[in-house]
């Protein structure tokens, strides 16, 4: 027992797989004992991330839990674990959202239970180890092995373009990481290691210092990777098949967690590795950045179909998660983690809410609904809650990170504030426009005239959701608390070193004309 | 004059008992009743295992034999465990088929032997001439090995091309080793490396015999555009004999590379490495390109080899320095997961090879998930998923190229292994992601195939996982090239 509290990152980690491993023995028509088993497993990891959480300490600089041994002798490869402030919040994140997959998943998944759930549960070993893993090497073994869980998950139990989604998105992916690997090898035959904080100290030294060149590529090979993943314009194109096609519980994990992993992997990676070259960077990514939320929203806005609009709104989302990365500013960056939980709240739980009304009708197109707020009261307050909380609404959690971004945003550079700031209200036209045409006015379809109300499991769900963005929006305190010395250390690094190439040499200039 | 000492003997020992079992089959063989052939595989497998024992016992008294043709040292040593390993992988995943196919006759087992007896010899000589004879005895044994379905077209017309671009390929190395003699008077590559290293200035001709010696390679290791009989002969021969055929003399004939291109012609310099590297970047690309558009499962495998030479010759450009134990740890992996793919296909085409189309494994994830989720094993390794040997094989490649400054090559690598996972992945998508009543579900599994596929998933597993150990061990083996 006491090993098991002196290493909670490991127990973390591997108690899903272990829960997989149960499944994978038990018999194949035993769906409901299945069921039980990953609710168990994934509400002890969620309560073990939760101690975790806890036992945080938001006073004490580098890296805590951290758990460091030889794994492979060539190359050096250890398995070192530890969290700061930058992952905290993301473990806590998959916990939860991976016991909420299992629930929103109880009874839409009849067909291949077993598979499923087992499927589920290595799934969030794969995430969490992604969030707590300190070598490069290990980061990546978790990154790519975690893309074969989800590709079943889309590609066996979603909708009718299911293969094709699953196909796009494991290319795409595998695409980035390619480029990925390249750059971990040349970081190895630089520094000749692959931990993560011993690599930081060598890039900030002088000794190893990268050239202008190799830094840019560099960082390009990691940027790209993780801008794959998030995913920013004009890399998106995956997101919307992937997540409409993908069945509740995969959405849920898509657009809470995997999302997340790109704009981790710049905070993590990109910025504290490559500072110079993020700072060359960050107008053009926040150009980018900014152009992802006003396509997505507009995007978004004409879908006729819900779950295709709330893959849009993710790309618009997401977006100001990259542009308060790339602001380097304390609130900047707070903000973009703080956005990435909340997004992973509120979008898991449109996405669950959208799941339940599939379920209900099985479509999911807007044309067809029309007054539901007569037929299913109880629901649409939910609907509601998470709508406003998506879009931003004050008190609740969508407005912190937002509030935080922007405000770092007008630090940076006005314009990309006042730029972000639109894309706050085009996301209230979206959803509310949505809301209306689904929800307001009479019952215009008779399918929809005796629709049941939210099930016990249902609100179950749903209650602890809207807890969670109430928390989230009134005491943000106990999370934000947490950051600051990992974001703190980011930031310092980001600004310490030459100012910057740029400003003796303008440098990409400098590149094209060579 | 060489005179025969008891140590040259032990040198040879493994190479020995596998041809005396060989002999011993084919005197059995009238002896037995048509039912009880099996009775003669077993004894090759154990004969295998003797001759593994013989490698061990060869390995505490390493060094060159019969005047210097025959060299066991760890290269040659690690080559021949590689070919027994090959070897009983095969032979536990042929009984069952040749029952099923009907074709249960000694011969086989004795070809298996002989085959695998001329590679050792490859892998091991260190003389042109010696390795002319090990290619030869290996090739005349797969051809007829290839053509052993006598019944099927398919299967004689897979004979009959290996036969005809096999001879050329070995013509084409004897021609280059003629003009080596020719040249420079001998043909024992340590005493040609010296020579080749003094002379001043190359003559043309010796640069006609390398490349001559090169083609003969290229045509053995399936390289492009060397390559075009790959598909149809593994298509057409027996599968657990493709199973031998695409791992067995491929390794053997990349170990003759190794030792003629980056021992004995090292001091060619650039134009070979430049060679190597076209030829690489060829193989890779249309292997995987091509594998793309195939919907026969051997035939998806049979580019997929062709693919996986490529990147074998990403790791010989590489260097010596670190390549070549990439080289060895990449073959390894690569015998591992061939073999073990080659040999569950084997089994779950069916009676005379019918369920061969990829669509034919429609639903298998659900019919036989254990089955299945070996083949997926494979495939993922394959592609290079981390966790499998496959990912390190490939990572070890990538390293070493990178470490050579082939940043071109590398990238080339990798994105064609992206692609890869596209092939690589339809068999999965089929598996469980298509509905159907699945084709390829013939019975059981045998249980001495259960033994072949649970050694190559343990061993996939545990290099996925642990690859250092076994990695130091290829670099010992990798240490006798200069």
């Amino acid at each position: 027992m006491s090993w098991v509290l002196d290493h909670p990152l490991t127990v973390l980690t591997f108690l899903p797989f272990a829960g997989a491993l149960i499944i994978a023995f038990c018999r194949r028509d035993a769906a409901t004992l299945i069921r039980w088993i990953s609710l168990v497993v994934s509400l002890l990891a969620f309560a073990l991330a939760l101690k975790v959480f806890l036992d945080f300490s938001p006073n004490q600089p580098g890296m805590q839990f951290v758990e460091h041994r030889p794994w492979i002798a060539s190359p050096p490869i250890s398995y070192h674990l530890g969290i700061d402030g930058l992952s905290v919040l993301l473990i806590l994140l998959t916990a939860f959202l991976t016991v909420l997959g299992v629930l929103a998943s109880w009874t839409s998944i009849t067909s291949r239970v077993k598979e499923f759930f087992l499927f589920l549960l290595t799934l969030e070993t794969g995430m969490i180890g992604v969030f707590v893993s300190l070598d490069l090497f290990l980061f990546f073994i978790f990154w790519e092995a975690m893309l074969i869980p989800m590709y079943f998950l889309i590609g066996v139990w979603g909708h009718e373009r299911r293969v094709y989604a699953a196909m796009k998105f494991i290319l795409y992916t595998m695409t980035g990481s390619a480029l990925m690997l390249v750059g971990i090898l040349y970081l190895y035959s630089v520094t000749g290691t692959f931990d993560f904080e011993t690599i930081e100290r060598q890039l900030a030294g002088s000794v190893h210092a990268l050239s202008g060149t190799a830094q840019v590529w560099l960082f390009l090979a990691f940027f790209v990777a993780f801008a794959i993943k998030v995913p920013m314009f004009p890399f998106h194109t995956w997101l919307p098949d992937a997540h409409v096609e993908a069945p509740t519980a995969g959405s849920v994990i898509l657009a809470g967690v995997l999302l997340k992993m790109g704009t981790y992997g710049m905070l993590r990676f990109c910025l504290p590795l490559f500072p110079q070259a993020s700072r060359e960077f960050a107008p053009f990514i926040s150009v980018l950045a900014i152009v992802g939320i006003i396509y997505g929203s507009l995007v978004a806005m004409v879908q006729p179909d819900v779950k295709k609009l709330v893959a849009y709104s993710s790309v618009a989302h997401l977006g100001f998660v990259v542009l308060g990365i790339f602001t380097f500013t304390m609130s900047g960056i707070e903000g973009a983690i703080y956005q990435m939980c909340s997004h992973g709240v509120s979008t898991g739980a449109l996405f669950i809410l959208v799941g339940m009304l599939y379920e209900r009708r099985h479509t999911r197109l807007i044309k067809e609904f029309g007054g539901l707020a007569t037929t299913l009261p109880v629901y649409s307050t939910f609907f509601m809650i998470v709508v406003l909380s998506s879009l931003g609404l004050p008190m609740l959690n969508g407005f912190v990170g937002e509030f935080l971004i922007i405000v770092g945003a007008f630090h940076a550079r006005p314009l990309f504030g006042a730029l972000a700031a639109l894309g706050v209200v085009l996301s209230a036209v979206y959803l509310l426009w949505m809301y209306q045409r689904v929800f307001f006015g009479e019952v215009t379809n008779e399918k929809n005239r005796n629709l049941p109300d939210c099930t016990g499991r249902e609100k179950i769900i749903l209650v602890a959701v809207v807890l969670v963005i109430l928390w989230m929006g009134i005491y943000p305190q106990p999370f934000l608390r947490r950051l600051d010395l990992g974001v703190a250390q980011v930031i310092h690094r980001i600004e310490q070193g030459p100012p910057s190439f740029a400003l003796k040499k303008p440098f990409l200039h400098a590149e094209r004309t060579r | 004059m060489i005179t025969v000492q008891a140590s040259d003997l032990v040198r040879i020992l493994p190479q020995t008992i596998l041809a005396g079992f060989a002999i011993l089959v084919m005197m059995f063989e009238p002896f037995l009743p048509a039912g009880r052939k099996t009775l003669l595989g077993w004894f090759s497998l154990f004969g295998v295992i003797a001759a593994g024992a013989a490698a061990i016992r060869t390995s505490f008294s390493p060094g060159l034999a019969f005047g210097g043709s025959v060299a066991a040292d760890r290269f040659g040593l690690f080559f021949i465990c590689l070919f027994l390993l090959v070897a009983a992988l095969t032979l536990l995943g042929s009984f069952n088929y040749l029952e099923r196919e009907n074709i249960n006759h000694g011969e086989f087992y004795a070809l298996l032997l002989m085959g695998t007896v001329g590679m050792c010899f490859m892998a091991t000589s260190t003389e042109l001439v010696m390795i002319f004879l090990g290619l030869e005895i290996s090739s005349l044994a797969t051809y007829v090995l290839a053509g052993f379905k006598r019944h099927d077209p398919l299967s004689n017309e897979a004979s009959l091309k290996y036969f005809l671009l096999g001879s050329f390929a070995t013509a084409f190395f004897l021609y280059g080793i003629a003009f080596v003699y020719g040249l420079t008077g001998t043909t024992n590559l340590l005493v040609l490396s010296e020579r080749l290293a003094k002379a001043s200035s190359w003559s043309p001709l010796a640069w006609v015999a390398l490349i001559l010696m090169f083609v003969g390679l290229a045509f053995k290791v399936s390289t492009v555009p060397f390559h075009v009989w790959t598909p149809d002969v593994y298509q057409g021969a027996p599968a657990p004999v493709t199973a031998f055929l695409s791992v067995g003399p491929k390794a053997a004939a990349f170990a003759i590379f190794l030792r003629i291109f980056l021992g004995a012609f090292a001091s060619a310099g650039s134009i070979v490495f430049w060679i190597i590297w076209v030829s690489a970047l060829l193989t890779m690309c249309l292997g995987n390109l091509a594998a793309l558009l195939q919907s026969n499962v051997k035939r998806l495998l049979a580019y997929s080899a062709i693919a996986h030479a490529g990147y074998v010759l990403v790791g010989i450009a590489a260097g010596p320095k670190e390549g070549t134990a990439t080289v060895l740890f990449y073959l390894a992996v690569y015998a591992l997961m061939n073999v073990g793919a080659f040999v569950l296909v084997a089994h779950l085409t069916g009676t005379g090879e019918r369920w061969t189309r990829i669509e034919d494994f429609a639903g298998l994830g659900y019919e036989r998930p254990g089955v299945a989720a070996c083949l997926a094993v494979f495939m993922l390794s394959l592609a290079g998923f981390p966790t499998t040997a496959g990912f390190f094989a490939k990572f070890y490649i990538f390293r070493a190229a990178i470490h050579s400054h082939l940043i071109g090559l590398t990238i080339v690598a990798l994105l064609t292994s992206v692609i890869s996972v596209y092939y690589y992945f339809r068999l999965i998508v089929v598996m469980y992601m298509r509905e159907g009543k699945t084709q390829a579900s013939s019975g059981p599994l045998p249980w001495a195939l259960r033994v072949a596929l649970a050694v190559s998933v343990v061993g996939i597993f545990y290099l996925g996982l642990y690859p250092s150990d076994f990695l130091l061990l290829t670099n010992l083996a990798a240490l006798p090239l200069p």
